[in-house]
């Protein structure tokens, strides 16, 4: 009887650790890892946004002073000068205003785990923010500070905004839809339909679903509504909070 | 199991209560320096991104 007692004890001191131990493991991933690499990213879009407020070395025009404003801003840039930023490089900020109106996430090159580790990825095979294709980032919706973890509040006309070293490329959220993990057309150049020649600009961003699990992705399509060079501002009505849920 | 630990403490009530509280603190301290950051990325909600095959981790 004794033996008994002392086993079922133990089984039950064991299984008590083992809740602890997932009780701690959520409260290191939510909450330390969360802080941590909140405040990293936070500070990785400041040295973005100043690194933007300089005039870049690599482009050859003078800052816009001198030059009238020759550059289309309706149509979406076709240009192949752009330069592909090196893999693990952050060159873009995210700014979703649905996710908050001071919502701002850095961009790398990747979507590696080390990369997403440190904010939203680009898949290197997908074009450039604002390009003719499609530009496909990934990021975190549970962990690593919970990206974005309201993926599922974006509503069409929603807008996604890419702020990159000379432009503010203006997405607006078309619609979003739940895929399996291995669905590629979402990155196709026009989504969801592989293999068709691309004429507009469109913007995936993709995370997981369930919020807590990984059985499918949540994806969101958005379509260009504008490129504004950084020379003009960004319109302030573009960040204000969208108002309501419809 | 922590009954026996708690026999193997020296000293009296208080001195056995801080000393389960020290090893406590260590032992988070190890789960979230090195356990926690090791096992984190073979946990299933790491997984964002679109792969051609299942199971590969991105």
């Amino acid at each position: 009887m004794r033996v008994v007692r002392a086993v079922v004890g133990t089984v039950g001191e064991l299984a008590i650790t083992a809740g602890v131990l997932l009780l701690l493991f959520v409260v290191w991933e939510l909450g330390v890892v969360g802080f941590t690499t909140n405040r990293a990213q936070a500070a990785t879009v400041d040295t973005l946004e100043r690194q933007f407020a300089q005039p870049t070395p690599t482009t050859p025009s003078t800052p816009s002073t001198s030059s009238p404003t020759d550059t289309p801003t309706a149509s979406p840039t076709t240009s192949a000068a752009v330069p592909v930023p090196p893999p693990g490089d952050a060159f873009a900020i995210l700014r979703i205003p649905r996710l908050g109106a001071s919502w701002a996430k850095p961009v790398y090159q990747g979507v590696g785990l080390d990369v997403l580790a440190k904010g939203i990825g680009h898949y290197p095979d997908t074009q450039l923010p604002g390009q003719v294709g499609n530009a496909a980032f990934a990021g975190h919706r549970a962990g690593h500070g919970n990206p974005l973890i309201d993926i599922d509040t974006i509503r069409p006309g929603d807008a996604i905004v890419v702020e990159t070293a000379d432009t503010y490329v203006i997405y607006r959220a078309d619609r979003s839809e739940i895929v399996p993990p291995t669905d590629v057309n979402v990155l196709a150049p026009v989504p969801d339909q592989p293999g068709v020649a691309p004429t507009e600009a469109w913007l995936t961003l993709t995370s997981c679903e369930p919020k807590y699990g990984s059985t499918n992705r949540f994806i969101v399509f958005a379509k260009l509504d504008r490129s504004v060079p950084r020379a003009e501002g960004l319109p302030a009505d573009v960040l204000a909070a969208p108002g309501g849920n419809g | 199991m922590y009954a026996a630990l708690w026999r193997l403490f020296p000293g009296g009530r208080l001195a056995k209560t801080l000393q389960a509280l020290l090893l406590f603190a260590v032992v988070v301290a190890i789960l979230f320096i090195w356990v926690f950051p090791a096992v984190a990325p073979h946990l299933p909600f790491e997984d964002v991104t679109i792969e051609p095959t299942t199971g590969a981790t991105s």
